[in-house]
């Protein structure tokens, strides 16, 4: 009897990684998933930060697909060394801050590590040639293999037979005919296979799984950058960007507005660490300041906060400031009208 | 032996990691009880336990606390 031959599947917790684990589990492979979490992965409950999320499922897709398919998932955090991908990737930027080839080859490079401790034959993904603008097409999947030092120990099934064997086809540890040929952006081959193989329900992430791949998100990382003076940063700084509406009335500081229950809720953990604000007059919501504020800064600050509390139409309300050391004050200010503040102001 | 993982603060998936590095260094039979404050864990670090062979005894909701009580087992994943 042949030996049973073992693969690390990278499951991102889309439809793509969970099919492609099924071709090699239906092959009689041994297949557990590894799963990166580089701070910028797009989770359920990253959004169920906020109230009005919270009817949708809290669940790590990962961890989900790694159920369906009863593989085991090793889930690595890389947050410290996915740092020099983003801020120093070689091969660019998407559209965004999304630097998806190198992220892909990081990625990669990282499970072949793991194979190599772990004592397991190869690696798949869930790669579609076409299917990606930047990190899945033809011309870079030879870069991915290459430049993460897989070699041909990268197997993609959903769009093997659209490339050159692999050692696992060549070693007949699979079968090359029953590898798939998909490509393109189209998700009907998959949502076909999915279906044949009885997965009723699947994330879809339209933006992929990650936050760099977001406008919105991206700004807020690059406005971030600017007005320090590196471009380092700590999880808790990626974390709350996530969070509030971003205000940053002068270069030297910016507000994180909570915009509901849940994200205040959120904020109060980061109390100890950012200076806050809150009205003591009126319920409104909780501000966090980042940066180097003076006392005009935190007077302009305090009327900015009051804009968005129920004592925005109150000729003076009270805000009481407190600093990460316990010192509070409070200032009695009259809140800024909404003409007032300025929409470049908002990052 | 009990022991017990503060996660507090911490979104998902870093409540999974934690644990998941924790149990690497206990014994089967060991008990861990890890406390988050994201409600997500509750679903999440169980969903780990089931797939990864260990035993949830017991899961609960205290003022925005959630606490997880695991008990380690031998088949569980120690890669």
């Amino acid at each position: 009897m042949s030996k049973q031959r073992k693969a690390v599947a990278l499951i991102s917790g889309g439809l793509d990684s969970l099919l492609a684990a099924k071709v090699m589990l239906e092959q009689g492979v041994h297949v557990e998933g590894i799963n990166f979490f580089t701070g910028f992965c797009v989770e359920g409950h990253t959004h169920a930060i906020r109230k009005k999320d919270k009817a949708k499922p809290k669940r790590n897709n990962a961890l989900w697909s790694a159920e369906q398919l009863g593989i085991k998932l090793h889930i690595i955090d890389v947050i410290e060394e996915y740092k020099d991908v983003l801020l120093n990737p070689k091969h660019g930027y998407g559209q965004n801050m999304n630097p998806c080839l190198d992220c892909k080859g990081f990625m990669v490079k990282k499970a072949v590590e793991w194979i190599k401790e772990n004592d397991f034959d190869f690696i798949i993904t869930g790669e579609v040639i076409g299917q990606r603008p930047m990190s899945q097409r033809k011309e870079t999947m030879p870069i991915v293999q290459r430049e993460s030092g897989a070699g041909d120990l990268l197997l993609r099934p959903l769009c093997a037979k659209n490339l050159p064997e692999t050692l696992p086809e060549r070693e007949g540890w699979v079968d090359r005919e029953k590898l798939l040929d998909f490509s393109g952006r189209t998700r009907k081959p998959q949502m076909a296979l999915a279906e044949q193989y009885g997965f009723k329900e699947y994330a879809s992430p339209a933006g992929g799984c990650c936050f760099l791949t977001d406008k919105n998100y991206s700004d807020k990382l690059v406005d971030m950058w600017q007005h320090r003076s590196s471009r380092d940063y700590e999880l808790d700084d990626i974390m709350m960007l996530k969070v509030g509406r971003h205000i940053r009335p002068n270069d030297n500081f910016k507000m994180i507005v909570g915009r509901e229950q849940g994200e205040n809720k959120f904020m109060e953990g980061y109390r100890k660490i950012y200076p806050y604000i809150h009205c003591s007059s009126h319920k409104g919501p909780l501000v966090l300041l980042d940066g180097e504020l003076n006392d005009s800064d935190v007077e302009l600050a305090a009327r900015i906060a009051a804009r968005f509390g129920q004592g925005r139409d109150a000729d003076e309300v009270e805000m009481s400031v407190t600093y990460p050391d316990g010192k509070n004050t409070v200032l009695k200010v009259k809140p800024m009208p909404a003409d007032e503040i300025s929409e470049a102001w908002y990052v | 032996m009990k022991h017990t993982l503060d996660a507090k603060r911490l979104l998902c998936p870093m409540p999974v990691i934690r644990t998941q590095d924790r149990i690497k260094s206990l014994s089967p039979g060991d008990v861990l009880e890890v406390v988050c404050t994201d409600p997500g864990a509750l679903n999440d670090v169980p969903a780990w336990c089931r797939i990864n062979g260990h035993k949830v005894l017991d899961t609960k909701t205290v003022d925005d606390e959630v606490f997880i009580m695991i008990e380690v087992r031998d088949d569980g994943e120690q890669a």
